[in-house]
């Protein structure tokens, strides 16, 4: 949820409005307001496609291409997920963006004890190399990039994607594949954590190195502002937050003597979109910016591709309300619609029903319609960063630019991200701000339309989608039977091999890519990863 | 003067959403409670395994995932098994209606989906535990 704080005098009228980024908006802007906060033209917007790209990546914005459509899908058995992929693209999405249950993305089997319960529940379960075949079958992998929402084991299904694609006859230098792999954000927000934090940041820095050379096409990371802000944060801090994690990653492939521009563009962003409307647009904005300007400045790249912030802006789940569910219908087209202002390469939404559950495929159709109604009727298309030169969007860009830089600089002076993280700064700063949030929505100083005004006593019914207790038997007799049939020696003499390669600091991608091609299963994968590296321990925050 | 109120903060299973947890943690707090939270990936052992170190006089479960009716099954079966039983049981989170009844059904009496008021389910511990 998330609006900005109003102060308001007894007839109703706004005397002050703050953002959650700490920003006072003011009734009326003028010229004067862009002077005062020092917008120069040259040097804060020039044209869209050129530095420092506030007004875009691409000259000709969406007029040169539409964004990438990706609805997060996968739930129960690979079969399931597969069927689901193929009527989300027949109905003109363009990419994929992958769900994989709970017990996949800690890195555990299907049958394992600790699975019971989960498998295929929140997304699709993956043990092995067979899951993926079936998940993919029939996609076009060459003309359908595809998102993997995995982090801790994010090496592991990436090796997995590339065993797929080269089976299904797709050459490795054709198949696009976004693996998250953000796994600082994990450790702060969305907890899919499983090694300490040195060892998960090597294991990024693996899967970049290898993506550089042998899958040209892929975006090995996607950093997450996202689920920092869903935890609590503020705009300008996911932003802030999501930079400094980028230069970790950044710093551990640079230690291993490779060069910035190698490297960097197959960074992308993964950034939230509820909250105060021009608070995102701006924050988009400003952070495309200062993006083009740490690559530039702190770390020194040239090459004018190494500059451009490109990302998944959408979601939103955190405005979406379980109360009046049909309501979080048309906050998504809200939300869309800062997406596209702030100029999304891709995008996606929460679906209306998913504070109960994961959607219908009615309710994941109804978000892909919002983005095609928004692209094909409105005119969003028609020109490149329309708000540009507007005294209150310039003014507050530069403003949301100042608030980044600020809480960048915190992270800065306590030693980076790695250390913000280890120590517990970013997850108490996070927390307070979510108790705060919390408070205020209950006391209805934050307004939430359906929850605390304009509330209709009863729930309103929804058809939900609901979980199939037999997918998780289905799921566990073939990865039993793929266990069964595989050459068991080879894979005990491949996982030995990853052991010496993780225990070598070497990079464990060949390896893996050898362990999926003979069907080991990701728990057994992780397992030695477990071994090598241990376990990452929570800081405690309280 | 009453005796603090102990109570665990527990996120059982695989789910790693914690949000809700350390949100309603900082709203018991500030009610006076004793907070103590176990953090992500607890399993049903651990948890009962902490309460009984900790002493607690609630276990407060966050499930956001949708296992909650499997996870606090087998709880409750174990605190059966080892005749741990006075320790009330609240759980919260994204719970659909229809599965309170079966809940409670299963001995867990406080059921606070997402978006239960702080006083409501702070309340709701409080004259618990009195009337106990």
């Amino acid at each position: 949820m998330g609006v900005a704080r109003y102060i308001k005098n007894d007839k109703d009228e706004i005397l002050d409005v703050i953002l959650q980024s700490g920003i006072h908006i003011k009734p009326v802007y003028t010229q004067k307001d862009m002077e005062e906060v020092g917008f120069d033209p040259e040097k804060d917007l020039a044209h869209p496609g050129e530095y420092p790209f506030t007004r875009g990546i691409h000259p000709q914005g969406y007029r040169s291409r539409e964004w990438t459509t990706r609805q997060y899908t996968g739930f129960g058995t690979p079969e399931e997920t597969n069927e689901r992929f193929k009527l989300m693209i027949s109905h003109g999405q363009t990419g994929l963006n992958v769900a994989f249950d709970l017990p996949t993305q800690m890195g555990l089997d299907s049958d394992d004890p600790l699975a019971e319960g989960e498998v295929g529940r929140v997304g699709m379960a993956v043990d092995s190399l067979r899951d993926f075949e079936v998940a993919f079958r029939e996609i076009p992998l060459d003309r359908i990039g595809v998102g993997l929402t995995i982090n801790a084991v994010a090496s592991i299904m990436l090796a997995m994607f590339q065993a797929t694609a080269e089976k299904s006859g797709f050459k490795k230098d054709r198949v696009s594949a976004t693996p998250q792999n953000d796994i600082l954000k994990e450790m702060i927000g969305r907890g899919a954590w499983i090694f300490p934090v040195k060892p998960s940041v090597r294991l990024i820095g693996d899967t970049i190195e290898y993506s550089m050379k042998e899958l040209p096409r892929t975006n090995p990371v996607s950093i997450c502002g996202y689920h920092i802000r869903e935890s609590g944060c503020s705009p300008a801090q996911e932003i802030a937050y999501a930079f400094q994690i980028a230069n970790t990653y950044i710093e551990e492939v640079l230690r291993r003597g490779h060069s910035i521009d190698d490297f960097v563009r197959g960074f992308t962003f993964n950034l939230n979109v509820f909250g105060n409307l021009w608070e995102q647009v701006t924050k988009f904005r400003a952070a495309r910016k200062l993006w083009a300007k740490n690559l530039k400045e702190r770390y020194g790249a040239k090459d004018n591709r190494s500059l451009l912030l490109r990302g998944i802006f959408g979601g939103g789940g955190y405005g979406m309300t379980k109360a009046q569910p049909e309501n979080n219908i048309i906050r998504g087209a809200y939300y869309a619609l800062a997406a596209a202002l702030g100029g999304a390469q891709t995008t996606a939404l929460c679906s209306f029903d998913e504070a109960y559950t994961i959607p219908t495929p009615r309710a994941a159709l109804l978000s892909l319609r919002t983005f095609q109604i928004l692209m094909e009727e409105t005119g969003i298309r028609d020109t490149v960063d329309p708000l540009a030169g507007s005294y209150f969007i310039e003014t507050l860009t530069k403003q949301m630019e100042e608030k980044i830089v600020e809480e960048m600089k915190r992270v800065d002076e306590m030693g980076g991200m790695t250390k913000a993280v280890e120590t517990g700064y970013v997850q108490r700063e996070v927390a307070r701000q979510a108790y705060e949030f919390e408070r205020g929505v209950q006391k209805a100083e934050l307004i939430k339309v359906g929850v605390n005004k304009y509330t209709e006593g009863e729930e309103m019914e929804v058809d939900l989608h609901e979980y199939r207790l037999t997918s998780a038997e289905e799921q566990i007799r073939r990865t039993q039977e793929v266990r069964r049939e595989r050459d068991n020696r080879k894979v005990t003499q491949l996982l030995k091999d990853l052991e010496s390669a993780a225990r070598a600091e070497r990079n464990v991608m060949p390896y893996l890519l050898e362990c999926c091609k003979a069907y080991a299963t990701v728990g057994e994968m992780t397992r030695v990863f477990k071994e090598v590296y241990g376990e990452f321990k929570e800081p405690n925050i309280f | 003067m009453d005796k603090i109120i102990r109570i665990l903060v527990a996120k059982p299973g695989l789910d790693g959403h914690d949000r809700g947890a350390k949100v309603v943690a900082q709203a018991l707090r500030d009610a006076g409670m004793e907070i103590i939270y176990t953090g992500l990936h607890q399993t049903v052992d651990q948890i009962i395994q902490t309460a009984l170190q900790e002493d607690v006089d609630v276990i407060g479960l966050s499930i956001m995932s949708g296992a909650h009716l499997p996870i606090c099954e087998k709880l409750m079966k174990k605190m059966k098994e080892k005749g741990f039983e006075d320790t009330t049981v609240v759980v919260g989170g994204v719970i659909p209606t229809r599965d309170i009844p079966l809940l409670q059904k299963m001995g867990i009496e406080g059921v606070f989906p997402g978006g239960t008021p702080f006083d409501e389910s702070i309340k709701w511990i409080k004259e618990h535990l009195k009337s106990r």
